[in-house]
Protein backbone atom coordinates (compact mmCIF):
# COMPACT_ATOMS: atom_id res chain seq x y z
CA UNK A 1 0.00 0.00 0.00
CA UNK A 2 2.75 2.40 1.09
CA UNK A 3 4.73 1.43 -1.98
CA UNK A 4 1.77 2.22 -4.25
CA UNK A 5 1.32 5.63 -2.63
CA UNK A 6 5.00 6.46 -3.04
CA UNK A 7 4.84 5.31 -6.67
CA UNK A 8 1.90 7.68 -7.29
CA UNK A 9 3.75 10.53 -5.57
CA UNK A 10 6.82 9.83 -7.72
CA UNK A 11 4.64 9.88 -10.82
CA UNK A 12 3.18 13.28 -9.91
CA UNK A 13 6.66 14.62 -9.22
CA UNK A 14 7.86 13.34 -12.57
CA UNK A 15 4.97 15.07 -14.33
CA UNK A 16 5.67 18.32 -12.48
CA UNK A 17 9.35 18.06 -13.41
CA UNK A 18 8.58 17.29 -17.06
CA UNK A 19 6.35 20.35 -17.39
CA UNK A 20 8.30 22.65 -15.07
CA UNK A 21 9.25 25.12 -17.79
CA UNK A 22 6.26 26.41 -19.75
CA UNK A 23 6.80 26.55 -23.49
CA UNK A 24 4.73 29.72 -23.82
CA UNK A 25 6.08 32.68 -21.88
CA UNK A 26 3.54 34.72 -19.91
CA UNK A 27 4.16 38.13 -18.43
CA UNK A 28 3.35 38.55 -14.70
CA UNK A 29 0.36 40.66 -15.74
CA UNK A 30 -1.11 37.89 -17.93
CA UNK A 31 -0.42 35.33 -15.20
CA UNK A 32 -2.19 37.45 -12.57
CA UNK A 33 -5.11 38.09 -14.94
CA UNK A 34 -5.48 34.34 -15.47
CA UNK A 35 -5.38 33.72 -11.72
CA UNK A 36 -7.99 36.43 -11.07
CA UNK A 37 -10.22 34.96 -13.79
CA UNK A 38 -9.82 31.48 -12.36
CA UNK A 39 -10.66 32.57 -8.80
CA UNK A 40 -13.60 34.62 -10.05
CA UNK A 41 -15.04 31.69 -12.00
CA UNK A 42 -14.63 29.39 -9.01
CA UNK A 43 -16.49 31.98 -6.92
CA UNK A 44 -19.34 31.93 -9.45
CA UNK A 45 -19.42 28.13 -9.33
CA UNK A 46 -19.58 28.34 -5.51
CA UNK A 47 -22.58 30.68 -5.88
CA UNK A 48 -24.27 28.16 -8.15
CA UNK A 49 -23.64 25.40 -5.65
CA UNK A 50 -25.20 27.60 -2.97
CA UNK A 51 -28.27 28.08 -5.18
CA UNK A 52 -28.38 24.33 -5.85
CA UNK A 53 -28.24 23.51 -2.13
CA UNK A 54 -30.97 26.06 -1.31
CA UNK A 55 -33.20 24.63 -4.03
CA UNK A 56 -32.65 21.05 -2.89
CA UNK A 57 -33.27 21.85 0.78
CA UNK B 1 -18.74 15.85 -76.36
CA UNK B 2 -16.68 18.50 -74.68
CA UNK B 3 -19.64 19.25 -72.39
CA UNK B 4 -20.02 15.60 -71.33
CA UNK B 5 -16.29 15.27 -70.77
CA UNK B 6 -16.37 18.32 -68.49
CA UNK B 7 -19.44 17.01 -66.69
CA UNK B 8 -17.79 13.64 -66.15
CA UNK B 9 -14.62 15.31 -64.89
CA UNK B 10 -16.59 17.47 -62.43
CA UNK B 11 -18.69 14.54 -61.24
CA UNK B 12 -15.60 12.39 -60.71
CA UNK B 13 -13.96 15.25 -58.81
CA UNK B 14 -17.06 15.70 -56.62
CA UNK B 15 -17.27 11.97 -55.89
CA UNK B 16 -13.58 11.94 -54.96
CA UNK B 17 -14.13 14.93 -52.66
CA UNK B 18 -17.04 13.17 -50.93
CA UNK B 19 -14.97 9.99 -50.58
CA UNK B 20 -12.11 11.98 -49.08
CA UNK B 21 -14.50 13.72 -46.70
CA UNK B 22 -15.93 10.38 -45.58
CA UNK B 23 -12.40 9.31 -44.62
CA UNK B 24 -11.76 12.51 -42.66
CA UNK B 25 -15.34 12.91 -41.29
CA UNK B 26 -15.83 12.05 -37.68
CA UNK B 27 -14.40 14.11 -34.85
CA UNK B 28 -16.31 17.31 -35.76
CA UNK B 29 -19.69 15.70 -36.36
CA UNK B 30 -19.38 13.29 -33.44
CA UNK B 31 -18.37 15.96 -30.92
CA UNK B 32 -21.03 18.39 -32.09
CA UNK B 33 -23.92 15.94 -32.21
CA UNK B 34 -22.77 14.34 -28.94
CA UNK B 35 -23.06 17.81 -27.52
CA UNK B 36 -26.82 17.39 -27.92
CA UNK B 37 -26.52 15.03 -25.00
CA UNK B 38 -29.13 14.10 -22.39
CA UNK B 39 -28.61 17.39 -20.53
CA UNK B 40 -28.86 19.25 -23.82
CA UNK B 41 -32.13 17.59 -24.79
CA UNK B 42 -33.55 18.43 -21.34
CA UNK B 43 -32.40 22.04 -21.69
CA UNK B 44 -33.89 22.45 -25.19
CA UNK B 45 -37.15 20.77 -24.14
CA UNK B 46 -37.43 23.03 -21.09
CA UNK B 47 -36.50 26.10 -23.18
CA UNK B 48 -39.27 25.39 -25.70
CA UNK B 49 -41.85 24.73 -22.99
CA UNK B 50 -40.88 27.84 -21.05
CA UNK B 51 -40.30 30.39 -23.83
CA UNK B 52 -42.01 28.83 -26.87
CA UNK B 53 -40.14 29.68 -30.08
CA UNK B 54 -38.72 32.91 -28.66
CA UNK B 55 -35.15 31.70 -28.11
CA UNK B 56 -34.67 29.98 -31.49
CA UNK B 57 -32.68 33.03 -32.69
CA UNK B 58 -30.31 32.56 -29.76
CA UNK B 59 -29.71 28.93 -30.74
CA UNK B 60 -28.93 30.00 -34.31
CA UNK B 61 -26.37 32.49 -32.98
CA UNK B 62 -24.67 29.54 -31.30
CA UNK B 63 -23.83 27.88 -34.68
CA UNK B 64 -20.82 30.13 -35.44
CA UNK B 65 -19.94 30.26 -31.74
CA UNK B 66 -19.64 26.46 -31.56
CA UNK B 67 -17.81 26.36 -34.90
CA UNK B 68 -15.19 28.98 -34.02
CA UNK B 69 -14.41 27.37 -30.68
CA UNK B 70 -14.16 23.80 -31.97
CA UNK B 71 -12.33 24.70 -35.17
CA UNK B 72 -9.43 25.92 -33.05
CA UNK B 73 -9.02 22.44 -31.57
CA UNK B 74 -8.82 20.94 -35.08
CA UNK B 75 -5.90 23.20 -36.00
CA UNK B 76 -4.20 22.72 -32.65
CA UNK B 77 -4.49 18.91 -32.79
CA UNK B 78 -3.48 18.56 -36.45
CA UNK B 79 -0.45 20.86 -36.10
CA UNK B 80 0.91 19.90 -32.67
CA UNK B 81 -0.19 16.21 -32.74
CA UNK B 82 -0.92 16.63 -29.04
CA UNK B 83 -4.14 16.27 -27.09
CA UNK B 84 -5.54 19.31 -25.33
CA UNK B 85 -4.45 18.33 -21.81
CA UNK B 86 -0.89 17.75 -22.94
CA UNK B 87 -0.91 21.00 -24.91
CA UNK B 88 -1.88 22.97 -21.78
CA UNK B 89 0.71 21.23 -19.57
CA UNK B 90 3.41 21.74 -22.16
CA UNK B 91 2.39 25.30 -23.03
CA UNK B 92 1.71 26.74 -19.57
CA UNK B 93 3.44 24.39 -17.14
CA UNK B 94 2.25 21.92 -14.53
CA UNK B 95 0.45 24.45 -12.28
CA UNK B 96 -2.06 25.55 -14.92
CA UNK B 97 -2.12 22.06 -16.36
CA UNK B 98 -3.36 20.49 -13.13
CA UNK B 99 -5.95 23.25 -12.76
CA UNK B 100 -7.35 22.52 -16.22
CA UNK B 101 -7.20 18.76 -15.77
CA UNK B 102 -9.07 18.88 -12.45
CA UNK B 103 -11.69 21.20 -14.04
CA UNK B 104 -12.10 18.76 -16.90
CA UNK B 105 -12.38 15.70 -14.70
CA UNK B 106 -15.02 17.27 -12.44
CA UNK B 107 -17.13 18.66 -15.28
CA UNK B 108 -16.73 15.48 -17.34
CA UNK B 109 -17.80 13.28 -14.49
CA UNK B 110 -20.78 15.48 -13.61
CA UNK B 111 -21.83 15.57 -17.27
CA UNK B 112 -21.50 11.80 -17.48
CA UNK B 113 -23.85 11.55 -14.49
CA UNK B 114 -26.40 13.62 -16.45
CA UNK B 115 -26.05 11.22 -19.41
CA UNK B 116 -26.96 8.31 -17.17
CA UNK B 117 -29.84 10.35 -15.71
CA UNK B 118 -31.18 10.90 -19.24
CA UNK B 119 -30.71 7.31 -20.36
CA UNK B 120 -32.33 5.74 -17.29
CA UNK B 121 -35.23 8.22 -17.39
CA UNK B 122 -35.79 7.53 -21.10
CA UNK B 123 -35.86 3.76 -20.74
CA UNK B 124 -38.01 3.94 -17.61
CA UNK B 125 -40.75 5.22 -19.91
CA UNK B 126 -40.59 1.82 -21.63
CA UNK B 127 -40.62 -0.01 -18.28
CA UNK B 128 -36.89 -0.77 -18.05
CA UNK B 129 -35.51 -0.36 -14.50
CA UNK B 130 -32.55 2.04 -14.01
CA UNK B 131 -30.12 -0.64 -12.77
CA UNK B 132 -30.64 -2.63 -15.94
CA UNK B 133 -30.09 0.44 -18.11
CA UNK B 134 -26.84 1.31 -16.28
CA UNK B 135 -25.55 -2.27 -16.56
CA UNK B 136 -26.50 -2.58 -20.24
CA UNK B 137 -24.97 0.79 -21.14
CA UNK B 138 -21.66 0.01 -19.38
CA UNK B 139 -21.56 -3.36 -21.16
CA UNK B 140 -22.37 -1.80 -24.55
CA UNK B 141 -19.84 1.03 -24.23
CA UNK B 142 -17.22 -1.42 -22.98
CA UNK B 143 -17.76 -3.60 -26.04
CA UNK B 144 -17.54 -0.58 -28.35
CA UNK B 145 -14.23 0.73 -26.98
CA UNK B 146 -12.65 -2.69 -26.51
CA UNK B 147 -12.94 -3.59 -30.19
CA UNK B 148 -9.50 -2.04 -30.51
CA UNK B 149 -9.94 0.29 -33.48
CA UNK B 150 -10.54 4.05 -33.54
CA UNK B 151 -12.16 3.72 -36.96
CA UNK B 152 -14.80 1.21 -35.79
CA UNK B 153 -15.53 3.23 -32.67
CA UNK B 154 -16.01 6.36 -34.78
CA UNK B 155 -18.37 4.72 -37.26
CA UNK B 156 -20.52 3.34 -34.40
CA UNK B 157 -20.58 6.83 -32.88
CA UNK B 158 -21.64 8.25 -36.28
CA UNK B 159 -24.52 5.76 -36.38
CA UNK B 160 -25.76 7.06 -33.02
CA UNK B 161 -25.32 10.62 -34.36
CA UNK B 162 -27.73 9.77 -37.19
CA UNK B 163 -30.30 8.55 -34.65
CA UNK B 164 -30.21 12.03 -33.10
CA UNK B 165 -32.14 13.26 -36.16
CA UNK B 166 -35.25 11.47 -34.85
CA UNK B 167 -36.49 14.81 -33.47
CA UNK B 168 -36.93 16.28 -36.95
CA UNK B 169 -39.90 14.11 -38.07
CA UNK B 170 -41.31 14.59 -34.56
CA UNK B 171 -41.44 18.35 -35.11
CA UNK B 172 -43.32 17.96 -38.39
CA UNK B 173 -45.84 15.64 -36.74
CA UNK B 174 -46.98 18.32 -34.25
CA UNK B 175 -47.83 20.72 -37.13
CA UNK B 176 -46.17 23.90 -35.81
CA UNK B 177 -47.11 27.30 -37.23
CA UNK B 178 -44.33 28.40 -39.58
CA UNK B 179 -45.60 31.96 -39.29
CA UNK B 180 -45.15 31.90 -35.51
CA UNK B 181 -41.73 30.27 -35.74
CA UNK B 182 -40.51 32.98 -38.12
CA UNK B 183 -42.07 35.91 -36.25
CA UNK B 184 -41.36 34.79 -32.71
CA UNK B 185 -38.24 32.72 -33.20
CA UNK B 186 -36.14 34.49 -35.78
CA UNK B 187 -36.45 38.01 -34.39
CA UNK B 188 -34.01 38.52 -31.50
CA UNK B 189 -35.97 39.12 -28.31
CA UNK B 190 -35.66 38.52 -24.59
CA UNK B 191 -38.94 36.89 -23.54
CA UNK B 192 -40.18 38.10 -20.16
CA UNK B 193 -37.32 40.61 -19.88
CA UNK B 194 -33.99 40.22 -18.14
CA UNK B 195 -34.42 38.04 -15.10
CA UNK B 196 -32.53 35.29 -13.32
CA UNK B 197 -34.47 32.56 -15.08
CA UNK B 198 -33.67 33.92 -18.53
CA UNK B 199 -29.94 34.16 -17.65
CA UNK B 200 -30.13 30.60 -16.40
CA UNK B 201 -31.70 29.37 -19.64
CA UNK B 202 -29.32 31.36 -21.86
CA UNK B 203 -26.36 29.96 -19.98
CA UNK B 204 -27.72 26.43 -19.96
CA UNK B 205 -28.19 26.68 -23.76
CA UNK B 206 -24.62 27.89 -24.25
CA UNK B 207 -23.48 25.14 -21.89
CA UNK B 208 -25.18 22.51 -24.02
CA UNK B 209 -23.60 23.86 -27.22
CA UNK B 210 -20.01 24.41 -26.11
CA UNK B 211 -18.52 22.65 -23.13
CA UNK B 212 -14.98 22.16 -21.79
CA UNK B 213 -15.02 18.40 -22.51
CA UNK B 214 -15.60 19.12 -26.20
CA UNK B 215 -12.28 20.97 -26.50
CA UNK B 216 -10.39 18.06 -24.98
CA UNK B 217 -12.37 15.44 -26.88
CA UNK B 218 -12.09 16.87 -30.38
CA UNK B 219 -8.40 17.66 -30.14
CA UNK B 220 -7.61 14.17 -28.80
CA UNK B 221 -9.84 12.60 -31.47
CA UNK B 222 -8.04 14.57 -34.20
CA UNK B 223 -4.71 13.26 -32.86
CA UNK B 224 -5.96 9.67 -32.41
CA UNK B 225 -7.35 9.72 -35.95
CA UNK B 226 -3.97 10.88 -37.22
CA UNK B 227 -5.16 14.04 -38.98
CA UNK B 228 -2.42 16.19 -40.52
CA UNK B 229 -2.17 19.86 -41.50
CA UNK B 230 -3.38 19.02 -45.01
CA UNK B 231 -6.60 17.60 -43.49
CA UNK B 232 -7.47 20.85 -41.69
CA UNK B 233 -9.85 22.15 -44.42
CA UNK B 234 -11.86 18.92 -44.23
CA UNK B 235 -11.69 19.03 -40.43
CA UNK B 236 -13.14 22.54 -40.61
CA UNK B 237 -15.93 21.39 -42.92
CA UNK B 238 -16.64 18.45 -40.60
CA UNK B 239 -16.87 20.83 -37.63
CA UNK B 240 -19.07 23.28 -39.52
CA UNK B 241 -21.44 20.51 -40.61
CA UNK B 242 -21.55 19.25 -37.02
CA UNK B 243 -22.33 22.74 -35.68
CA UNK B 244 -25.20 23.19 -38.11
CA UNK B 245 -26.59 19.70 -37.42
CA UNK B 246 -26.48 20.08 -33.66
CA UNK B 247 -28.36 23.39 -33.73
CA UNK B 248 -30.90 22.10 -36.27
CA UNK B 249 -31.72 19.25 -33.90
CA UNK B 250 -31.92 21.71 -30.98
CA UNK B 251 -34.28 23.98 -32.90
CA UNK B 252 -36.56 21.06 -33.78
CA UNK B 253 -36.75 20.01 -30.12
CA UNK B 254 -37.67 23.58 -29.13
CA UNK B 255 -40.32 23.56 -31.87
CA UNK B 256 -41.83 20.30 -30.54
CA UNK B 257 -42.11 21.41 -26.91
CA UNK B 258 -42.83 25.03 -27.89
CA UNK B 259 -45.82 23.83 -29.93
CA UNK B 260 -47.30 21.17 -27.70
CA UNK B 261 -46.10 21.95 -24.18
CA UNK B 262 -45.90 25.74 -24.23
CA UNK B 263 -46.49 27.15 -20.76
CA UNK B 264 -46.09 23.75 -19.12
CA UNK B 265 -43.36 23.57 -16.48
CA UNK B 266 -41.00 20.95 -17.87
CA UNK B 267 -38.43 19.58 -15.50
CA UNK B 268 -36.88 16.97 -17.74
CA UNK B 269 -36.91 15.63 -21.27
CA UNK B 270 -38.32 12.36 -19.92
CA UNK B 271 -41.26 14.24 -18.40
CA UNK B 272 -41.72 16.03 -21.73
CA UNK B 273 -41.75 12.64 -23.51
CA UNK B 274 -44.46 11.28 -21.20
CA UNK B 275 -46.60 14.41 -21.61
CA UNK B 276 -46.12 14.39 -25.37
CA UNK B 277 -47.17 10.74 -25.52
CA UNK B 278 -50.56 11.71 -24.09
CA UNK B 279 -51.43 13.79 -27.14
CA UNK B 280 -48.90 12.73 -29.79
CA UNK B 281 -47.87 9.17 -28.98
CA UNK B 282 -45.15 8.78 -31.60
CA UNK B 283 -43.67 12.21 -31.00
CA UNK B 284 -43.31 11.39 -27.28
CA UNK B 285 -41.81 8.01 -28.19
CA UNK B 286 -39.33 9.68 -30.57
CA UNK B 287 -38.42 12.11 -27.80
CA UNK B 288 -37.72 9.21 -25.41
CA UNK B 289 -35.67 7.29 -28.00
CA UNK B 290 -33.77 10.46 -28.87
CA UNK B 291 -33.10 11.13 -25.20
CA UNK B 292 -31.61 7.67 -24.71
CA UNK B 293 -29.54 8.01 -27.88
CA UNK B 294 -28.31 11.45 -26.80
CA UNK B 295 -27.26 10.16 -23.40
CA UNK B 296 -25.50 7.18 -24.95
CA UNK B 297 -23.63 9.32 -27.48
CA UNK B 298 -22.65 11.79 -24.75
CA UNK B 299 -21.43 8.95 -22.55
CA UNK B 300 -19.42 7.44 -25.42
CA UNK B 301 -17.53 10.70 -25.93
CA UNK B 302 -17.27 12.19 -22.44
CA UNK B 303 -15.84 9.09 -20.81
CA UNK B 304 -13.19 8.99 -23.54
CA UNK B 305 -12.30 12.69 -23.13
CA UNK B 306 -11.23 12.05 -19.52
CA UNK B 307 -9.31 8.85 -20.33
CA UNK B 308 -7.46 10.50 -23.22
CA UNK B 309 -6.50 13.43 -20.96
CA UNK B 310 -5.29 11.09 -18.19
CA UNK B 311 -3.27 9.06 -20.67
CA UNK B 312 -1.63 12.13 -22.20
CA UNK B 313 -0.47 13.47 -18.84
CA UNK B 314 0.44 10.25 -17.05
CA UNK B 315 2.21 8.94 -20.11
CA UNK B 316 0.02 5.84 -20.48
CA UNK B 317 -0.80 4.34 -23.85
CA UNK B 318 -4.06 6.13 -24.67
CA UNK B 319 -5.34 5.24 -28.09
CA UNK B 320 -8.43 3.36 -29.18
CA UNK B 321 -6.11 1.60 -31.61
CA UNK B 322 -4.52 -0.22 -28.67
CA UNK B 323 -6.01 -3.19 -26.86
CA UNK B 324 -6.60 -3.59 -23.14
CA UNK B 325 -3.22 -5.32 -22.59
CA UNK B 326 -1.34 -2.49 -24.27
CA UNK B 327 -3.27 0.30 -22.52
CA UNK B 328 -4.63 -1.10 -19.22
CA UNK B 329 -4.71 2.24 -17.40
CA UNK B 330 -6.47 3.98 -20.27
CA UNK B 331 -9.29 1.43 -20.18
CA UNK B 332 -9.28 1.22 -16.37
CA UNK B 333 -9.83 4.99 -16.05
CA UNK B 334 -12.53 4.71 -18.72
CA UNK B 335 -14.47 2.07 -16.79
CA UNK B 336 -13.98 3.71 -13.36
CA UNK B 337 -15.40 6.99 -14.72
CA UNK B 338 -18.29 5.18 -16.37
CA UNK B 339 -19.23 2.95 -13.43
CA UNK B 340 -18.98 5.67 -10.77
CA UNK B 341 -21.16 8.06 -12.81
CA UNK B 342 -23.70 5.29 -13.41
CA UNK B 343 -23.82 4.49 -9.69
CA UNK B 344 -24.94 8.05 -8.81
CA UNK B 345 -28.17 7.58 -10.75
CA UNK B 346 -29.04 4.59 -8.63
CA UNK B 347 -28.89 6.58 -5.36
CA UNK B 348 -32.51 6.71 -4.09
CA UNK B 349 -34.00 10.21 -3.92
CA UNK B 350 -31.13 12.03 -5.68
CA UNK B 351 -32.39 15.32 -7.26
CA UNK B 352 -31.58 14.13 -10.77
CA UNK B 353 -33.42 16.80 -12.78
CA UNK B 354 -31.90 19.66 -10.81
CA UNK B 355 -28.45 18.09 -11.14
CA UNK B 356 -28.88 17.95 -14.92
CA UNK B 357 -29.72 21.65 -15.28
CA UNK B 358 -27.04 22.82 -12.85
CA UNK B 359 -24.29 20.77 -14.47
CA UNK B 360 -24.91 22.63 -17.75
CA UNK B 361 -24.58 25.98 -15.98
CA UNK B 362 -21.48 24.99 -13.98
CA UNK B 363 -19.87 23.70 -17.20
CA UNK B 364 -20.44 26.97 -19.02
CA UNK B 365 -19.17 28.98 -16.04
CA UNK B 366 -15.85 27.12 -16.12
CA UNK B 367 -15.66 27.36 -19.91
CA UNK B 368 -13.93 30.80 -20.17
CA UNK B 369 -10.85 29.50 -18.34
CA UNK B 370 -10.50 26.68 -20.86
CA UNK B 371 -11.18 29.03 -23.78
CA UNK B 372 -8.53 31.52 -22.67
CA UNK B 373 -5.90 28.75 -22.73
CA UNK B 374 -7.15 27.58 -26.11
CA UNK B 375 -6.83 31.10 -27.58
CA UNK B 376 -3.36 31.56 -26.07
CA UNK B 377 -2.23 28.21 -27.51
CA UNK B 378 -3.54 29.23 -30.94
CA UNK B 379 -1.43 32.40 -30.72
CA UNK B 380 1.80 30.46 -30.26
CA UNK B 381 3.14 31.40 -33.70
CA UNK B 382 6.38 29.55 -33.18
CA UNK B 383 4.60 26.18 -33.15
CA UNK B 384 1.37 26.96 -34.99
CA UNK B 385 3.01 28.82 -37.87
CA UNK B 386 0.52 29.71 -40.60
CA UNK B 387 -2.23 27.97 -38.60
CA UNK B 388 -2.02 30.43 -35.70
CA UNK B 389 -5.09 32.55 -34.96
CA UNK B 390 -5.68 35.63 -37.11
CA UNK B 391 -6.67 38.94 -35.52
CA UNK B 392 -10.32 38.35 -36.51
CA UNK B 393 -10.31 34.87 -34.95
CA UNK B 394 -8.87 36.34 -31.76
CA UNK B 395 -11.56 39.03 -31.64
CA UNK B 396 -14.29 36.40 -32.13
CA UNK B 397 -12.77 34.07 -29.52
CA UNK B 398 -12.29 36.95 -27.07
CA UNK B 399 -15.89 38.13 -27.58
CA UNK B 400 -17.22 34.64 -26.87
CA UNK B 401 -15.21 34.51 -23.63
CA UNK B 402 -16.43 37.98 -22.66
CA UNK B 403 -20.11 37.22 -23.33
CA UNK B 404 -19.95 34.02 -21.28
CA UNK B 405 -18.27 35.83 -18.37
CA UNK B 406 -20.89 38.61 -18.47
CA UNK B 407 -23.78 36.11 -18.56
CA UNK B 408 -22.25 34.07 -15.72
CA UNK B 409 -21.80 37.26 -13.70
CA UNK B 410 -25.39 38.36 -14.31
CA UNK B 411 -26.59 34.94 -13.26
CA UNK B 412 -24.40 35.12 -10.16
CA UNK B 413 -25.86 38.55 -9.31
CA UNK B 414 -29.38 37.24 -9.84
CA UNK B 415 -28.63 34.42 -7.39
CA UNK B 416 -27.32 36.81 -4.75
CA UNK B 417 -29.89 39.55 -5.32
CA UNK B 418 -32.98 37.95 -6.88
CA UNK B 419 -35.07 41.12 -6.44
CA UNK B 420 -32.71 43.12 -8.67
CA UNK B 421 -34.01 41.60 -11.92
CA UNK B 422 -37.62 41.23 -10.86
Amino acid sequence: MLRSVSRVVRKFRAINARYRTPRIGMSPLVRSALMVLRVYLLLLVALMLYKFVTLVS
Amino acid sequence: MNFFAKLYYRLAKAIKAVQLYLVIAGPGIVVMVADNDAGGITTYAATGAKYGYNLIWFLLVLIPVAYYVQEMTVRLGAVTKRGHAEAIFSGFGAFWGWFSLVDLLIVDWLTLVTEFIGMTAALEIFGIPPWLTVAAVVLLLGTIVLNGRYWTWEKIALFFCALNLVYIPGAFMVHPSVHDIVHEGLVPNLPGGLDGQLFFFLMANIGTTIAPWMLFFQQSAVVDKGMLEKDIPWGRFDTWLGSVLTIIVAVFIVIVTGTVLRGVDIESAAQASVQLQETHHWVGTFMAIGLFDAGLLGAICISLASSWAFGEIFGWAHSLNTNIKEAPWFYASYFVTLLSAGAVVLIPGAPLVLITLFVQVVAVTLLPAALVFLILLLNDREHMGEYANSAVQNVIGGSIVLVIIVLSTLYGISVMFPALFG
